[in-house]
This record gives structure tokens, sequence and C-alpha cells, in this order.
């Protein structure tokens, strides 16, 4: 499985050490917040809500680099708009993948 | 160009600063996390140029093109291309960029607005500076396709939807023919007929009453027919 980097946010930063700091530091402080929204939201069934965290969290999932984790979160955000919990497991996966690297960054 | 940014994601609008500050011709005056707030601003700033979120809660970027009495240009970010195909309706639409914005891409679109900008000076009479865009949008099956203009060599009309031909495809888009001409550069396409529009510098032959384009006969109306000589004369 592939794994989340910086690329990304490097090229963007091109060595300004403070636009880096800025860009990691929005991600290590929305992303957990964001993950438990998701998860409230998961228990609470509200479909609509829980796609529209997805959109929010697929962004930082492509600007860490995750190709295939944004794949999967635009399927699993386009089935929950169809009230489809299907992609739920996979994009979960993706969300532990995140949690686990921003605690290295 | 003054521009300013909306956009619900912190991120991304620290992106899009990020991008701006790499091109010199840019100044972003303001951001904003969401549409309304840069409501109140415009209706006392003004700004050449504006990125857009398309996606946000409540109040969203349809919602806000909607309300402008004054456009200036727009690029859309999104996520999702889908969502912006709405809004290519509207001719003050520059491009979108997809989210994360790379920056080649970014520095196309700032070219695109840059030349949508000089389009509009150069527009008086007898002007020699005339920028013709190079692809245009058409919304297919709820997709944003991107056609390279001068590869158009046909556009036939057929009920509700019209047939665009290129080099390389065909498209069917759900259209009319006089709502793609007001898009298209005279330079280039000459409607010939009620069901036919044409790119002139892929004419092979003409007789009396017809063009040979690439393997397609078009018959060319009487009225068309001293327009479409006139402008040979020209090429």
């Amino acid at each position: 499985m592939e794994s989340p980097n910086l690329k990304y946010i490097n090229q963007l930063a091109a060595g300004d050490a403070a636009v880096k700091e800025e860009l990691i530091h929005i991600i290590k402080t929305e992303f957990p917040e964001e993950k438990k929204e998701y998860c409230k939201s998961i228990e609470s069934g509200d479909f609509s809500r829980i796609a529209e965290i997805i959109h929010r969290v697929k962004h930082k999932i492509s600007i860490l680099g995750l190709i295939e984790g944004y794949e999967i979160a635009n399927v699993f955000e386009y089935n929950l708009r169809n009230s489809d919990l299907k992609g739920k497991a996979a994009f979960e996966k993706v969300l532990m993948a995140i949690t686990a690297y921003i605690k290295t960054i | 160009m003054k521009c300013i940014i909306i956009d619900d994601e912190k991120i991304a609008r620290v992106i899009l600063q990020t991008r701006c500050d790499e091109i010199d011709s840019l100044e972003v005056l303001e951001d904003f996390p969401n549409a309304i707030e840069a409501i109140k601003y415009l209706n006392r700033n003004r700004v050449d140029l504006i990125f857009l979120d398309i996606h946000m809660p409540k109040f969203n970027g349809l919602d806000f093109i909607r309300s402008l009495k004054n456009p200036p240009k727009i690029i859309l970010i999104t996520s999702n291309p889908n969502f912006a195909i709405e809004a290519f309706e509207y001719d003050f639409i520059v491009d979108y960029l997809l989210k994360p914005v790379q920056s080649d891409r970014f520095k196309k679109a700032i070219e695109k607005a840059k030349r949508k900008n000089l389009t509009f000076i150069s527009s008086e009479p007898n002007s020699s500076v005339k920028e013709i865009e190079n692809d245009f949008y058409v919304s297919i099956d709820r997709r944003l396709i991107k056609i390279d203009l001068p590869s158009i060599y046909l556009i036939e009309a057929k009920g509700d939807y019209i047939k665009i031909k290129t080099e390389n495809k065909d498209y069917i888009v759900h259209s009319t023919l006089k709502k793609i001409e007001e898009k298209l550069p005279d330079s280039l396409f000459l409607k010939i007929h009620r069901s036919f529009i044409i790119n002139i510098k892929k004419i092979i032959d003409i007789e009396d009453n017809s063009v040979l384009i690439k393997k397609d006969v078009i018959p060319v109306s009487r009225s068309k027919r001293p327009e479409l000589m006139k402008r040979l004369d020209l090429l």
C-alpha cells in the first residue's frame, strides 16, 4: 500500500520553511478533528454529513500524496451520496495510515 | 492582476496564496473562508480575478457566481470537475483547477486569465492584437471535456444536441449551434448553413453549393456563400 508523504508540500514550499510548517500545522490540527467528526457522523448514520466530511478530508489525502487513497475516498463519498456505505473499510484504512503518519511529522 | 481567494478550507487558501506568490503579476488582496464575506468585500472593492471554491457549505460557489452583478474573471477550484459544469455556462469563468493545485496547471490558468483580459482590451476596431483561446470545455455525461479549438473541423446541429467533429474524435453535446457559435473565434469558424459550422482552415474543396471538409460534404446556404467567399479571400 502507498504511504503518505510530503512530496507535494515540499514542492509547494520550495524551500520556504514557514510555508511547509504552516501546511503541516494545519493538517496536524484539522485532520484529528475531522476524523472525530467522521466517527461521530458514522455513529449517527448521517450519510450526507459523512460525505461532507470526506469531501474535506480527501483534499488532505491528496496533499499527502495518497493517490489510491484519494480514489478510495472519492468512491466512498459517491456511495454515501447514494446512501450506501460500501467502501467504508477501505476509507478507514486510509484514515489510519494518515493518523499514524502525522505523528511522525 | 488583483485577486481574492474564496475557499472554506484553510489549507486550500494557504496553497493558493503560495501559488499566487510565485507569480509577480498577481496580488492577493484578501482571502475568505466563505462567499458571503467575499460579496461584502466586492461591494466595496474592485478585483480582476477570483479564485473560487465551488464546493462550500450553505452558500456555495455557484450561488456566489449567480449573485455577482459585474463579475471579474473567475478561476474555479474544485475536487470534483462535475461541480464546475454548470459554472462553465458563464463567459467570465476562465478555467478550473483541481485540488491540490499543481504549479504548471496554475500557471496555465493565469495565462488564460491574462489572455482573456487582453482580448477584452484589444476588441476595439482595427486593433491588430487578437488573442484566440486554444481550447474550450464541453460538458458530456457530467464530465468536463477539454477540446482543442483548432482541431475542430465541423459542428453539426442534431436536434437538441450538437455533434462536434475533431481530428481525433467526435463529441455529442447537449447544446445549440447558436450557443456554441457565440463562443467560437470568427477567425476560424463560420456558420455556412443553419445546421453546420465549419472550421474554414480545414476546407479541402469548394463547389457551388457545398464544401468538402475531411470526408464530409457540407451544404452552403445561398445566403452564407458571399461571407464564406469573403473569408477565404483573407486566408
